[in-house]
């Protein structure tokens, strides 16, 4: 048995299918992994998150413990509640774990860690305070559980869930920020209007006593409970990556289409892996490249499975690949040489398939943002 | 609880077998196995005219999670195989009994004696609470 978090209970109430993730009993899917998709794209959809990390960070060093720390620039977050995304990276550049960073005071910074990492980050984290003498305290918050809802009508339908008098600054927030709010059960809950789906929503992150009331309320406020599953194949779409799928610590960001994440201005900021980057910079840059594959043919694109440069000695390999509800057809990212340019083939059981190199993200918000 | 049909035979691999009136058999996978597969979005069939060896992948299901090999759970000879799972795969799962059959075999001699009635492929299933 894995560990389970306060709505455990609710998913196997709710007919869920359930697997091991990162030491998680963790829900699939409800029935249909396709309809959970569409739900999300099309209306709200929601995800138990529980399982990921909430690390709060407090002293009047935090904010020059995380300039340190990670790739992007916390120097970014000067509005309280402000969020950035980045990797933590190691000293060759390879990526620890990817997060999210809010801004909620000076001297208090809440992190987001993926599951299966948490513990190696935590210990990652504190072995770097002591290193550069800057103290902050690190308080992993397992008293929190963590409900993400997405889809178009996501935010409406989470919003009545919270005071009155709160609801209309609640959704008046921007996207890339979060706040506490008064939920109506009295609880305070931090509203954050982020997500891994390529659809508007909040992600909040409230008491554990306080989830499964939350979870049946937003049940009967007509949001479709969904599945990691869904949550899968719905950050594919978005152009999301997946730590230990497309990144891990033997690949750097620059070749794992997250060099937009990477913040080298100002030149005077020392992170963990600048060093290493910039020696593949000026090298004249990573040898590969992650790129999103539309498959031309009938089949699914996996993880693993051998990409060909057709004509060339060149090869590749699918990091994360499925169907595709949305565009009806297979999907994929894919670490690839740098020369490749717009087709290559695909090693599917043997068989050599085509597909298309596109530019990511392959939907946002709805729309199918790529040539069929 | 997966649905069981009692006049079909079983692996326990968990592909279905029915005999059809001309003594050739028809050949899919079980409510059990399209369950656990979930959505099924794409189906590779065997060619017509191939020899199946019993107990070999002779297919292969593809739900929105994985792959899964599909065994031949008798020996025989491949006459047809279902066309419309090509474009609508997801016949397998609304109707894996019916409409989501996956192909017709001519039986080699002696083919299916280790197949399982309805209610020892049931037990079977009670057995992994499935």
């Amino acid at each position: 048995m894995g560990r389970r978090t306060p709505l455990y209970d609710q998913h196997v109430a709710l007919g869920a299918r359930t697997v091991d993730f990162g030491g998680w009993d963790m829900p699939v899917n409800y029935g249909s992994q396709i309809e959970e998709h569409h739900s999300v794209r099309r209306d709200a959809g929601m995800f138990d998150v529980s399982h990921m990390c909430v690390v709060d960070l407090h002293g009047a060093s935090t904010r020059a413990f995380l300039s340190r720390l990670v790739a992007n620039d916390v120097g970014k977050l000067r509005v309280a509640g402000k969020a950035l995304y980045s990797c933590m990276l190691d000293d060759t550049g390879g990526v620890i774990d990817d997060l999210i960073v809010y801004f909620l005071r000076e001297d208090w910074f809440r992190v987001v860690v993926n599951a299966g990492t948490r513990d190696g980050d935590l210990a990652w984290m504190r072995a770097r305070s002591a290193e550069w003498n800057l103290a902050v305290t690190i308080t992993e918050r397992t008293d929190l559980a963590m409900i993400a809802v997405q889809g178009p009508q996501a935010r409406t339908k989470a919003a009545a869930l919270l005071e009155s008098a709160a609801r209309e600054s609640a959704l008046a927030m921007e996207p890339f920020f979060g706040r506490e709010f008064p939920a109506t059960d009295g609880a305070s809950w931090f509203v954050a209007r982020t997500g891994y789906t390529g659809e508007d929503g909040f992600e909040i992150v409230l008491p554990n006593a306080a989830a499964v009331p939350a979870w049946r309320a937003l049940i009967a406020a007509g949001v479709a409970p969904c599945g990691l599953g869904a949550r899968d194949t719905l950050r594919l779409e978005a152009g999301m990556n997946l730590y230990g799928n497309d990144m891990d610590t033997t690949r750097h960001p620059l070749e794992s289409g997250l060099a937009w994440t990477v913040a080298f201005e100002p030149a005077t900021r020392d992170f963990v892996g600048r060093k290493a980057l910039e020696a593949i910079r000026a090298q004249g840059g990573a040898a590969s490249k992650l790129v999103g594959l539309v498959l031309e043919d009938r089949g699914v694109l996996r993880g693993h499975q051998a990409v060909i440069v057709p004509g060339t000695d060149l090869r590749g390999e699918v990091t994360s690949g499925t169907y595709s509800p949305t565009l009806e057809r297979s999907i994929a990212f894919a670490r690839v040489p740098r020369q490749t340019t717009d087709k290559v083939l695909v090693d599917i059981r043997g068989k050599h398939l085509p597909a298309r190199v596109v530019k990511l993200p392959f939907v946002r918000n709805g729309r199918i943002l790529i040539d069929l | 609880m997966s649905q069981v049909l009692p006049d079909l035979r079983y692996a326990k691999s968990h592909e279905w077998v029915r005999t059809l009136p001309d003594g050739t058999l028809e050949v899919g996978i079980t409510d059990h196995a399209q369950g656990a597969l979930g959505d099924l979005v794409f189906v590779e069939l065997p060619e017509v005219g191939r020899v199946l060896e019993a107990g070999a992948a002779c297919a292969v299901v593809e739900s929105v999670k994985a792959a899964s090999d599909v065994y031949s759970p008798i020996g025989g000879t491949v006459l047809a195989v279902n066309e419309a799972l090509a474009a609508t795969p997801e016949l397998i799962n609304q109707d894996c009994y019916g409409a989501g059959w996956m192909m017709r075999v001519q039986p080699a001699a002696g083919a299916g004696a280790d197949l399982l009635g309805a209610d020892a492929y049931a037990a079977e299933l009670a057995a992994v609470g499935g």
